[in-house]
């Protein structure tokens, strides 16, 4: 018995030093990826309301770019939570360029090293070449009769948005809610925050992503209204007719959502001629187009005009370089990290 | 005496009753979607170009996981019944940890292993290996999630058996592959088959863990359950359901073949004992 025992020692030995080696055997396999190839081919990192946008555009775009070059361009799309898909940028998902839905998103891609300082004037407005707004998509009739953001926070009444912390839309309408009670209050915080901490009582499900808390109320039908981009309102209005009314309220906010090229990845790509054309052309007047009947407010007057009949383009929209805001970052900070005024009105 | 007639009666009901409810009801609820809007509409859908790029990629991942882990649990299971050693315990206990952690900090685990913020991210970016969001991070992660299905279905079938017959061929001068090839492998096959058909199934479903590492590229990182989730969030319903049905077809071929295996599996085993 001892003897066999013995005469597998160097059996063990081999097993153990071919299982040590197995990853390495895996590794090995695996393709080396194709980056120094000579592809056209452009990986653009969006939000999550923007895939019938880009499905769009990106068929206008690669017309355009054959038409002027001659050349072939593959455009791979990836959608999600906006802070999620900033994320896995930073964390080595290689987007030639980033479409996301606020300036703060980008941010934290510059902070880590792969966008350079400046690209919010990169391209014109800001870098955003349509904005958007929250809107209230009710059911048909507005049963509750929801007007405003005060009229949310009666009980009884079911809201359907993101959680801020992972997705823009909920940020937007979060900070949309606090301006509306800032006017409300006359910037009585104490009043603001327990109005904050009324309304997301009031919050059924929080999704992480837009279109997430679009589905819960669309499909699955929870909730009383959702609180959600103008554009991916009309877009569920689109989808079911005759289900929804939008209703606009009196005071929201201007969205800005951003584009950037990501300097890091272009440039070892050698994509950043394509990447950069990619992102002008959304300043056109097709783009701009596009944009618009994708129910984003085009940046350009002349071709948002063209819109007027569908757009409420008058409501009052406060902007996040407000002082009450002071910008992205110090909004951010303020309302959104660990400790900001929503941990402290939702852990009430 | 009647009570012995009516509890096993009511037992049977009652899980009969679950498995139309929890698992019956869901899958036709599913193939009813899926052609809902009619034949056309599916195949439209199963044949996009999108879905047969999310198909080969689960393909490959669920046949990259079948191969290495079938490696990996042979040379597992055959270390940990046929020898003593060092860290026995350890290295059994290791196997069952995918079992035991949620398959979203398996992703997370790899992004921090692969990812830019990783302290190898120089060295891959210098030989230009993309491993997280691109294919192999995908089959680490279907790799990862179905790592101990093999080896655990193999070491209480080996142990079983216990190490007589190899051991009296050891003395008789067999090397360890012919001790593998004419005694240990002519065992454990049906057992090994059947773990292999667990792992491609369970390959094939992997959500959580490939979510993590995808990105979500369309055409490149994405598997059929992410597919059906990017459709799902697109209001391309029916089509979600289409792809859903593909998976769920796919399914069901696997578990006949385990049906199969077991079936056969149990007549040569009869043979054996006579």
């Amino acid at each position: 018995m001892k003897k066999t025992t013995l005469f597998f020692r160097g059996q063990v030995r081999r097993a153990l030093v071919l299982f040590a080696l197995l990853p390495f055997v895996a590794l090995s396999g695996f393709p080396v990826s194709s980056a120094r190839a000579a592809t056209t081919e452009l990986t653009n990192v969006s939000y999550d309301p923007t895939r019938e946008l880009y499905e769009q555009y990106n068929a206008a775009f690669r017309t355009y770019w054959k038409n002027k070059t001659g050349a072939d361009v593959t455009i791979v799309q990836s959608h999600g939570g906006s802070a999620k898909q900033a994320r896995s940028v930073i964390e080595g998902n290689a987007a030639d360029v980033l479409t996301l839905a606020l300036a703060y998103d980008i941010s934290a891609v510059e902070k880590a090293g792969l966008i350079r300082k400046g690209w919010e004037k990169a391209f014109p407005a800001n870098s955003s070449p349509y904005t958007s707004t929250m809107v209230f998509l009710v059911r048909k009739g507005n049963p509750k009769n929801l007007k405003t953001w005060g009229d949310l926070v009666q009980s009884g009444v079911g809201v359907i948005t993101p959680n801020p912390k992972t997705s823009g839309a909920a940020r937007w309408n979060y900070l949309a809610a606090w301006a509306w009670a800032h006017q409300k209050y006359n910037g009585d915080e104490k009043a603001v925050r327990e109005f904050m901490s009324r309304l997301f009582r009031n919050v059924l499900v929080l999704d992480t992503g837009a279109r997430g808390s679009t589905n819960t109320f669309v499909r699955n039908g929870q909730g009383d209204v959702l609180l959600a981009w103008e554009n991916e309102a009309y877009l569920a209005l689109a989808e079911h007719k005759n289900e929804f009314d939008i209703i606009t309220p009196d005071l929201s906010i201007l969205a800005e959502p951003p584009v950037a090229v990501v300097d890091a990845v272009v440039d070892k790509r050698g994509t950043r001629e394509l990447a950069t054309a990619y992102l002008n052309y959304l300043y056109s007047d097709e783009g701009q187009r596009i944009a618009g009947k994708n129910h984003y407010r085009p940046s350009n007057p002349k071709i948002a005009a063209e819109f007027a009949n569908v757009f409420d383009l008058n409501v009052k929209l406060v902007t996040i370089h407000d002082p009450l805001f002071g910008g992205w970052e110090k909004a951010q900070t303020e309302h959104f990290n660990d400790g900001g005024t929503f941990d402290q009105i939702y852990s009430r | 005496m009647n009570k012995e007639i009516w509890i096993p009666r009511l037992l049977t009901a009652v899980s009969i009753a679950f498995v139309l409810l929890m698992l019956v009801l869901p899958l036709v609820v599913v193939l009813a979607e899926a052609f809902r809007s009619g034949l056309e509409v599916f195949l439209r859908a199963a044949t996009d170009i999108y879905t047969l790029k999310a198909l080969r990629l689960t393909l490959t991942a669920t046949a990259a996981a079948v191969l290495l882990n079938t490696l990996f649990g042979l040379t597992a299971a055959w270390a940990v019944t046929r020898f003593s050693f060092r860290g026995k315990g350890v290295l059994s206990t290791l196997i069952d940890i995918p079992f035991a952690v949620s398959p979203v900090i398996a992703g997370l685990v790899f992004i921090l292993v692969f990812g830019r913020i990783s302290p190898l991210h120089p060295f891959l970016e210098a030989h230009n290996i993309k491993v997280v969001f691109a294919e192999p991070g995908i089959i680490l992660a279907t790799v990862f999630v179905t790592f101990p299905f093999v080896a655990r279905e193999l070491i209480p079938t080996l142990e079983a058996r216990g190490t007589d017959e190899e051991q009296a061929a050891a003395l008789m001068g067999a090397g360890f592959f012919t001790i593998f090839r004419k005694i240990t492998f002519p065992h454990i096959r049906w057992a090994l088959l059947y773990s292999v058909i667990l792992c491609a199934a369970r390959a094939m479903g992997e959500f959580g863990a490939v979510s993590v590492v995808s990105g979500h590229l369309r055409g490149k990182t994405n598997t059929l359950p992410l597919h059906v989730e990017i459709l799902y969030s697109e209001y391309q319903f029916t089509a979600a359901f289409a792809v859903s049905a593909v998976l769920v077809a796919a399914a069901v071929l696997i578990l006949t073949a385990r049906n199969i295996v077991e079936h056969i599996a149990h007549k040569e085993d009869d043979l054996n004992v006579r």
